[in-house]
């Protein structure tokens, strides 16, 4: 399976982490291209069912990035989330998720060198957990 | 704990005779042995209909939720803290209950026991500390400490935290027992390990939801299980969907699940459901200080923050 890539499903906040990848553009950096961004208006918005959907319907690996502690636009919708995101992440490695398959980061608007950072580093050891197996629905045993 | 029964009856009659509330709701005897069913009692006549032993497992706050009436409620220690979890979350008033505390030394297991017997359980009887079991052509007695519900023998709040009148004197709590032990047993598997054991565990699952049903936590008026646009789970019995209903029943109970055991006493396959809520229920703690259901003065972890919450795990 040598040309097999990850794909990353990457929930990033508007004010921030998707800003960043923006300012990442706009000033030519690169990553390699696993990452698939769908935006949300706060990293409070994520909730874990849609960290499992994107595994079940097949992503390899999923990032999760938002605003700073103390930056959220909406004052403290990430404080929220990072209990939520704590407690998530112990039950499915608890269950058996490999640690790593799904990611966390805080990443300004004005950061883009850390965007690329923590891009390829989430890629990088995504590719190394290989393919996801685990709450993917794609390989389903029954219809 | 058997002799609790007649103050309940009592307690209840002049609850319903004095106009105080609507209704009492409480346990009669079931029509098969060892089950015990919640019922609802609204003639001072009718109390005499309740009964209080070893068979009592299904929590009551279950019928909480959204009533109007004035309601006097039976509870034990973990039907008690699924009552405090309600009012905090708005789902009945304080002003509307009055709260029979039940002292409780646990409730018996009735799958162990049927594991027991030789044949079907036709007759259950017990006394203060053994249970008798009767079929055709058996008659066995046990210890009541040998067949409890797993949560019960663990459990370090039998007292009720939240009542109005008493049943009894409160009883001595369990101590030098540790309640996350099996947690910590999983904790320290491999991520395959870990991966075979859940899935194991899950693997008779037949996705009837019983242990949702049976959960006084799981109140909301459409179940994410029962959405379909989008749809979070299939209705197969897929591993991944399985994986992913318990998954998501466990996380909405973060912070709220008193493991009162009734989900698991639900279920038809005997699946161990808690062994899912046990880690959050550890998580909060370990993390947050939180145990729920223990008082109506604080929000629940998932309500609230500090601002030096963990957060080794994010970049
Ligand atoms: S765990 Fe048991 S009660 Fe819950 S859905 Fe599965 S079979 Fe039903
Ligand atoms: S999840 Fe199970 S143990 Fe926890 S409150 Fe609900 S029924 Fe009780
Ligand atoms: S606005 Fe970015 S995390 Fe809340």
């Amino acid at each position: 399976m040598s040309d097999w890539e990850p794909k990353i499903v990457c929930f990033f906040c508007n004010w921030c982490t998707y800003g960043a990848a923006d300012l990442a553009g706009v000033g030519r950096m690169e990553h390699p291209a696993n990452t698939r961004v769908i935006r949300l208006p706060c990293s409070g918005r994520v909730s874990p069912k849609f960290i499992l959907a994107a595994l079940r319907e097949g992503a390899d690996g999923v990032w999760v990035s938002g605003c700073h502690p103390g930056d959220c636009h909406y004052i403290e919708g990430n404080y929220y989330a990072r209990r939520k995101f704590a407690l998530m992440k112990d039950l499915l490695e608890h269950m058996g998720m490999d640690p790593g398959r799904v990611q966390f980061s805080w990443i300004s608007s004005a950061e883009s060198t850390k965007y690329v950072d923590v891009a390829k580093k989430v890629i990088e050891s995504i590719k190394e957990l290989g393919p996801n197996t685990f709450f993917n629905k794609t390989q389903a045993k029954v219809a | 704990m058997l002799g609790y029964i007649d103050k309940i009856r009592e307690i209840s009659k002049g609850l319903l005779k004095d106009g105080k509330v609507d209704m009492i709701v409480g346990f009669r005897k079931g029509t098969a042995p060892l089950m015990n069913e919640p019922c609802r009692i609204v003639r001072a006549d009718d109390t005499e209909h309740l009964v209080w032993d070893s068979n009592c497992g299904i929590n009551l706050a279950n019928y909480l939720a959204n009533r109007k009436e004035k309601i006097g409620i039976v509870a034990k220690g973990c039907d008690s803290r699924n009552i405090v979890t309600h009012i905090i979350e708005n789902k009945i008033k304080r002003d509307q209950l009055v709260i029979i505390g039940v002292p409780c030394k646990g409730m018996v297991d009735k799958f162990k026991l049927n594991r027991m017997a030789d044949g079907e359980i036709l007759e259950a009887s017990e006394d203060e500390q053994s249970v008798t079991i009767k079929g055709e052509g058996f008659e066995k007695t046990v210890k009541k400490a040998d067949v409890l519900q797993e949560n019960c023998a663990v459990c370090t709040h039998r007292n009720p935290v939240i009542h109005d009148v008493m049943a009894a004197d409160p009883v001595e709590e369990q101590k030098d027992i540790d309640p996350y032990a099996g947690v910590k047993a999983v904790e320290a598997m491999s991520t395959e390990e870990k991966r075979n054991y859940f899935d194991e565990l899950t693997s008779a699952c037949i996705r009837c939801y019983a242990c949702r049903n049976a959960c006084p936590l799981c109140y909301c008026p459409t179940c994410f299980v029962d959405e379909s646009a989008p749809q979070w789970l299939g209705k197969t019995l897929d591993h991944v969907d399985t994986q992913t209903f318990h998954f998501l029943r466990a996380y909405h109970c973060a912070g709220r699940c008193t493991d009162c055991g009734a989900c698991e006493r639900a279920c038809p396959m005997e699946i161990k459901v808690r062994e899912f809520t046990k880690k959050l229920n550890k998580d909060c703690l370990e993390l947050y200080g939180w145990e729920a259901g223990l008082t109506l003065e604080q929000r629940p972890p998932l309500d609230t923050f500090k601002l030096d919450d963990r957060e080794n795990f994010i970049m």
